[in-house]
Parts: C-alpha cells; structure tokens; sequence
C-alpha cells in the first residue's frame, strides 16, 4: 500500500529510470520495480489532468527527481521569469527529492528551441551562469544540480576546461552536479580526449546523481566517430565500464537509466536499472 | 567568438552559412557536426507536431505532414519550453498554406486536435450533481451555469468532428459534407469531441458569456426552432462539464 506520510528528503543511492507515461501500470504493477523515478519538468506543467494525477500517485511510492529540460541556464539573456515560476509551483507541489538542469541553453529571444544547445566556457559565461543558478536556488529555495553536456563541437574562445568550470560553478554556486557518464563518454569520443581523465578531473564529491544513457553512432566530415546522445537505445559496454571507473572513486550514488525515444517495453528498462544496481553493488559503501 | 544569435541563426535555417569559432577535437572546423543540432531541433519539433496532431498527419501522408510540419516549424518555432501547448497556431497555418488550398478543412481539424490537448491538460474540477439542475421551470431558466476548464468549443463550416473520428476511430462512418460544430468534453481524462445538434453551439457561447440558461435558451431557439435543451444539458452533465451554478444576474 502507498503511504501518503512518507517523504523522501534525498533521491537513494539506487538505481531509478526515467518515468515515461507507457509504463505506469506496469511500474505499479511490479512487486520490485524501481527505487525512484525522473521526470521531465516541462512535462508536469499542464494545470491538471491525467499527468497531475499520475505524477501525484507516484509520488506516494517513489522518490522523484525533477529534472528541468527547458530553464535555459547557459543562455545569455535572463531566465524566463513565468517559467521559473511555474517550476517553483511544480516543486512547491510535488516536494520532489532532488531538482537538476543543464550546462546548456535552449531559448533564445523567446524562441525555444527544444534542445540542449552548447556554450563556450570562459569568464563570462562562468559569471552568467552562476547569477542563473543563484536565481534559480534562490527562487526554488532548494539547492539544485547541474548536469555535464554531451559535445559534438568546441569553441575556439573556451579558457576552461569542463570538469574545472563545473568545479567552479558548484564552489560558487553551491548546486551539486548531475554526472552524465554517457554524454562523457560521447563528448569524450567526439572531441578525443579521455573519459576517465575527464572523470578523474571530476569534482565527485559534488556529484549528487550519475546518468546513464544510450547513444548513436555517426561520422563526421573526416569519418571520425561522431556519437549523438540520443536516449534512443540500450546503455553500450565501455560506458557501463564508465560507470564503474566512476564509482569505483566516488562510491555510491543514486543512478539513473534514461531512454527517451524509442521507448521499450518495462522489463526492458528494468533490466537496465538492475544492471545499474549491480554496478552498485560492487561499490564499497 | 561565437555569439548565441550567431549560433541560433543557422540552426532553422540550413542554407545559413555556419557560425565561426566552433571545431572539432583538433581545431578543425566543426562543419557537419554543428548538423546535429539542426537535426536534433527539426526532428524534436516535427515529432512533436506529428503527436500533437495525428489526425492532420493521417489526412496528409507522412511524407506530405513531414514537409508541412518543417516549414511551420521554421515559421513559428515553439514560444515556450512546454511544449503542449505547441502548434496553437498550425491550424491558421494550414489555412494560409497556397499547396494544401484544397483541402480547406485541415485547418479546422488541426484547431479541434489542439483543442483536445488544450483539455487534456486543463484544470481539474468537481463536477456539478444532475440532481442541482431538479429545480422548477422558472428557477432553472435563471441559473447561470459554470462550464469546466476541459470544455472546449469549435465552431466549423465542416464535418470536423466526423472527419476526426473517421480517421482516428476505427469502424467510424464516411464524413457526410455538413457542417458541424464540436464540444470538446473531458468525463475524466480522456477529452472527447461530440458534433453539437444546430444552435448548441449559440447555446454554448451564451452559457460562456454568463448568460442565464434562459437567455442562452431563447438564443438557440431564435436560432433553431427545433433545438432541443434537454440534449444538451444531458450531453454537459454525462461529460462533466458543469462546475457550479449561480443564481439571478450578475
């Protein structure tokens, strides 16, 4: 039975999948489904309806994390006031686990692009982005993490390199940070540097949650691998491999699968979440 | 440096020459890779407007709702990062797009698909018991009546609703060429579109206008002799679509 009394302060150091409406009766109807669930903010920001009425059965059961896809923190004009605020309703109502957003930027003179759109890394956009963050927090009244991007391109005006610019943000910001070990291991293909160099560079004590996902395989102009992070398919070996280089240094933290297109039938993802809980179970405490 | 208006110009745009200062891991320049995000973007909208209205994209083919879809997309690019509310402005689109003048129906199919997502997000009510409508004749014809936040009302010059279900409903009858005005209804989750009997949506318009059930009565029956309250009102309680009821004029 859900006990409506229950309250999840913190998401758990277990594995948990991104929710995708086609699979709420089979999660509820799992003895042993999953510890907590993800959401996509900007998905719950209807006034009512079906979806409400899901999140909130939910949530009686699960922890849930929120995680925005549309706040536009790296973008360079000011946050859309009206959506912070909706985001503020949402978790002032939910009262979810955990809250996260992404190094990127998606809305640009009101127009909102519906992707995670990359920015250079230099003084400027440090200052931006910890004002956004500030505000965010501040207005949330919660701390929040910020999550890695997958790269497909750099820019020549970037003076940081990720890891130490994440570092940066959190120590100014105080946000945990959101590690993607996929989007590393895609960014880390895509611009040739090394994946556990990037994740021994890692602030991991900040790291409040690890991301896993699939990705497709593509060429670029010269026929170099270019990997696109597309939540389209199953986790690949060398970024499960990924994982536990991760964990292995940061020891256990709350994991999430994420699949958003081509989305497959439960047991499926359940089974990637179980092999994320194994992954765990290697993992001194 | 690479500036983000730079960097959004050419994204819906892909005759827009590249934006400078991006390369790949070497220093080389980005050139296809900046793609992904033009790719990303057009296919992430076009799905979008492939979900939101499947009706449209039946009536129109995939190949041909593709084609449509990416020239809107690039015409009127979501406003807002909910993306439910995305393509509130397809069906005027539709109406202005010269190669699909033919078919000047879509765009009253695209309005009644948008409207049915508007209700399917909109806001929860109770609904109103039958039994607060068992008043005397002269009582009831006073009362303002409150429709639900689900409720919808589109009115058309075409079969819109018969055009709906004849291709989203199995086993659905050949729309005849009248023309029909849909009520949107949410029971509980799921809205679902009734064609309106003539002068219901007269009827409808006055309700929402705070019109007493009288007035709004005698607008319908100015406008169809035969319009039959009785109907009405039973299709509006079955769908829970009275909220409350408020007594006298405002």
């Amino acid at each position: 039975m859900p006990d409506a009394s229950r309250h999840f302060d913190a998401l758990p150091a277990a594995p948990g999948v991104g929710y995708k409406p086609q699979h709420y009766s089979a999660i509820l109807a799992d003895a042993a489904p999953v510890d907590w669930l993800e959401i996509h903010a900007e998905n719950y920001m209807g006034d009512g309806g079906r979806p409400l009425a899901q999140l909130r059965a939910l949530s009686e059961r699960f922890a849930i994390s929120v995680h925005g896809v549309g706040l536009s923190i790296g973008g360079e004009g000011p946050l859309d006031r009206d959506h912070l605020a909706r985001l503020k309703r949402l978790c002032d109502w939910l009262q979810p686990a955990s809250f996260s957003e992404h190094l990127a930027w998606s809305t640009h003179d009101s127009h909102f692009l519906n992707d995670l759109l990359p920015l250079p890394f230099t003084k400027a956009t440090l200052a931006r982005i910890c004002a956004h963050i500030d505000q965010v927090q501040d207005s949330l009244g919660r701390q929040m993490l910020l999550e890695n991007p997958s790269s497909y391109l750099a820019f020549t005006e970037s003076t940081w390199e990720e890891p130490a610019f994440l570092d940066e943000v959190a120590r100014r910001t105080g946000c945990g940070l959101l590690l993607d070990v996929n989007n590393v291991f895609v960014s880390a293909t895509n611009l040739g540097f090394s994946p556990q160099g990037y994740i021994n560079a890692f602030p991991l004590a900040r790291v409040g949650e690890i991301h896993l996902g699939g990705h497709d395989e593509d060429e670029d102009d010269h026929g170099a691998p270019l990997l696109i992070d597309s939540h389209g398919r199953a986790v690949v070996d060398p970024v499960w491999a990924l994982l536990d280089h991760t964990l292995a240094r940061s020891g256990p933290r709350p994991l999430l699968v994420e699949w958003d297109n081509d989305v497959p039938d439960w047991p499926v993802l359940r089974d990637e979440a179980q092999r994320a809980a194994d992954a765990l179970a290697q993992v001194p405490a | 440096m690479t500036t983000e208006a730079a960097f959004r110009q050419a994204l819906l745009d892909g005759a827009a020459p590249l934006p400078q200062g991006l390369v790949d891991g070497s220093g080389r320049p980005a050139g296809r890779r900046y793609d992904v995000y033009r790719n990303n973007i057009a296919t992430s909208l076009g799905e979008a407007l492939a979900t939101g209205f499947p009706a449209v994209a039946k009536l129109l083919g995939e190949a041909n709702f593709k084609a449509v879809a990416a020239r809107y997309l690039r015409a009127e690019p979501p406003r807002s990062p909910r993306m439910m509310y995305y393509g509130s402005g397809f069906g005027d689109f539709l109406d202005g797009f010269e190669p699909l003048a033919k078919y000047p129906y879509l765009g009253d199919v695209a309005r009644l698909e948008f409207a049915l997502r508007e209700s399917y997000h909109a806001a929860d009510a109770a609904p109103l018991a039958a039994e607060a409508l068992a008043l005397d004749p002269e009582a009831l014809m006073a009362l303002r009546l409150q429709l639900a936040p689900t409720v919808r009302l589109l009115r058309s010059r075409f079969p819109v609703v018969s055009i709906w279900r004849f291709n989203m409903l199995p086993d659905s009858p050949k729309p005849a060429p009248v023309a029909e005005d849909a009520l949107i209804l949410r029971p509980e989750f799921d809205p679902v579109p009734h064609a309106l009997p003539d002068g219901g949506a007269t009827f409808l318009a006055a309700l929402r206008a705070d019109r007493t059930l009288g007035q709004a009565y005698e607008a319908a029956l100015d406008q169809t002799p035969e319009f039959d309250l009785g109907a009405v009102l039973s299709l509006l309680l079955s769908g829970n679509a009275l909220t409350d009821l408020k007594k006298g004029t405002p």
